[in-house]
């Protein structure tokens, strides 16, 4: 279903945003079809706006999953500390969760405000060559709800893209909500011109997540994103003291490797689960950095690694 | 006044969180089957239009809704009517379809859950939610308002990161005046099934701790159960028979219980 078709549209309606709106032949009969033609298509301009600061990014990578909890704050945070780990790249890393922003406490930067300058509103710097921008960054006290309908959600993220001035960035690295919904389609139409180069799909091994993800694939085929891969999270516990392995979310049917397979995806790779990881967010350290010699730590590298052969 | 789809519903039960992945659906299937396991009438209303869990959890996925003359009937799970589910899962052409729709289209499908169902007579309907503070809980905070809704039951897991999250939709909650019946500490603890060690995978505590804080209810802490998705996914029969001889059901008696006596109903010991 796409955004721009009204419920009574015909069955090949161009969708109210196109040129062709009110004129095309299949618009014969709609009872739009007077206001589609007459109504001017204006292009907004915070779009020039936004395409001139993405000029200076060279890629822009999307972690996205229809489902919530799987982990894409928590990857997102890793992807970035490890793009980081050449001085020489700059990385930016922007949260469009508007309602539950995790960036902030996850890469340390709990209690930080972002400022204003004459060039833009500056992110906040986790180190000398990552940035992080989030609406936690502007909130009074962080237990405030952000209680805001689509447009107001969409707005912030429309200033995310045209007002912070990241300067110049080897990766823009865009962390988002669970859903396919007003945050997804707003980042995607602000960033149509520009480009994506691909998003990373991350779930969990259980059919429960693995139903949501399939239809967050169709999403990104729908509006035209390149998906990088399938990163399967959580992927079985090794109990610390017997180091047997236990599938918490068990993969009742072939987890991420088959679903990615049927549904004609790379599969990254899986990630098992590590307390570690968790209180690493909790504490805005950096896994990578403290605990390099946990099983995960190679998992990770090992998708990250794709990641970078994919955009470069 | 109460007119209306929802006019014979005794109590109205949100279940929200800030924080995705928690198991919101999860404690509300529980709570719902463990509702009916007391003899209770009870409705699962799903309003996570993107990611709709609840027909999965009862085993009921690619069921139809059909219209009646009184409104949309819910696709209830068994012949004796005492559980009926409604959700967008139901709607879709193909389960894997993406609902790609911005708040005003979701406002509208909402409105039309809480006004066309024909729920008939409830002891409780259970709305199951999205994460988040936005579009859908918005809309159901207004258009519940005129029902008095008993109370909103809060699920979190252990850690900090959902922790932050939730507080915002404990402030949420305060906002639009929902009054909140506790929290659900869920997936507090693993008890490694081979050597039944336990590990805090994701903390512990958290949730009980943010409860004294607000000075709201404790419901309950659900540890991790990997059998859980077994139990909900396997084939043959359903995890509505199955729940009862989870491990997980004594500890849904006693946050059922809490959830009942905090709705002022009364609590049947069986």
């Amino acid at each position: 279903m796409a955004s721009d078709k009204p419920e009574d549209a015909p069955e090949h309606c161009p969708g109210t945003e196109s040129e062709l709106a009110g004129k095309a032949d299949s618009c014969a009969g709609c009872p739009n079809q007077a206001i589609c033609a007459s109504t001017p298509k204006v292009v907004d301009p915070a779009i020039p706006l936004i395409n001139e600061r993405m000029a200076n990014v060279k890629h822009k990578i999307l972690v996205l999953s229809g489902k919530g909890g799987v982990g894409k704050s928590t990857f997102t945070t890793n992807l970035s500390f490890a793009l980081s780990l050449d001085e020489s790249v700059q990385v930016g890393v922007m949260d469009v969760d508007v309602c539950g922003p995790s960036l902030p406490r996850m890469t340390g930067l709990d209690g930080e405000q972002i400022h204003q300058s004459n060039t833009g509103w500056s992110p906040v710097y986790v180190s000398d060559n990552v940035a992080v921008m989030s609406v936690g960054f502007m909130l009074q006290n962080p237990d405030d709800a952000v209680i805001w309908r689509g447009p107001k959600k969409n707005g912030i993220i429309k200033q995310f893209l045209k007002d912070v001035d990241w300067g110049e960035l080897d990766y823009l690295v865009v962390d988002t909500p669970p859903g396919t919904s007003d945050e997804h389609l707003s980042v995607v139409q602000y960033l149509k011109e520009s480009g994506i180069d691909g998003a990373v799909i991350i779930t969990t091994p259980q059919e429960m997540s693995l139903q949501d993800v399939r239809k967050e694939i169709n999403f990104c085929r729908k509006v035209k994103i390149p998906i990088i891969g399938v990163v399967e999270n959580m992927s079985g516990f090794v109990c610390p003291k017997c180091t047997k392995e236990s599938a918490i979310f068990a993969p009742s049917t072939g987890g991420a490797k088959k679903m990615a397979e049927e549904m004609k995806v790379p599969f990254l790779g899986a990630i098992p689960l590590d307390p570690r990881i968790g209180k690493s967010c909790d504490y805005g350290e950096s896994f990578l950095d403290q605990y390099p010699d946990s099983p995960a730590h190679a998992a990770y590298m090992r998708v990250i690694d794709q990641i970078k052969a994919y955009v470069a | 006044m109460a007119d209306g789809a929802l006019a014979n519903v005794k109590h109205i039960v949100l279940v929200l969180s800030g924080k995705g992945g928690v198991g919101k659906s999860t404690v509300t299937t529980e709570l719902a089957l463990s509702l009916v396991e007391q003899g209770k009438r009870v409705g699962v209303l799903d309003v996570d239009l993107t990611g709709p869990s609840v027909p999965r959890m009862f085993g009921v996925d690619g069921a139809q809704v059909h219209q009646a003359s009184t409104g949309w009937v819910p696709v209830y799970t068994d012949e004796t009517k005492r559980l009926g589910i409604m959700s967008i899962g139901f709607l879709l052409q193909n389960k894997d379809d993406a609902v790609v729709w911005r708040g005003p289209k979701k406002n509208a499908m909402i409105r039309q859950f809480l006004q066309d169902v024909a729920w008939g007579d409830l002891d409780y309907l259970l709305i199951d939610t999205p994460p988040g503070t936005s579009d859908e809980h918005i809309s159901v905070a207004e258009y519940l308002k005129e029902y008095n809704p008993d109370g909103a039951v809060i699920v979190t897991t252990p850690q900090a990161v959902s922790l932050a999250d939730v507080r915002k939709e404990l402030n949420f909650c305060r906002k639009v005046k929902i009054p909140i019946l506790g929290v659900v500490e869920n997936m507090s603890g693993f008890v490694c099934p081979h050597c039944a060690e336990c590990s805090d995978i994701f903390s512990k505590g958290g949730g009980e701790a943010m409860a004294t804080e607000f000075n709201v209810d404790f419901l309950g802490r659900v540890p991790i159960d990997p059998g859980l998705t077994t139990l909900i996914e396997a084939d043959g029969g359903s995890f509505v028979d199955r729940f009862t001889q989870s491990a997980l059901y004594p500890i849904f008696k006693k946050i059922t219980a809490k959830v009942v006596a905090n709705c002022g109903d009364e609590v049947i010991e069986s």
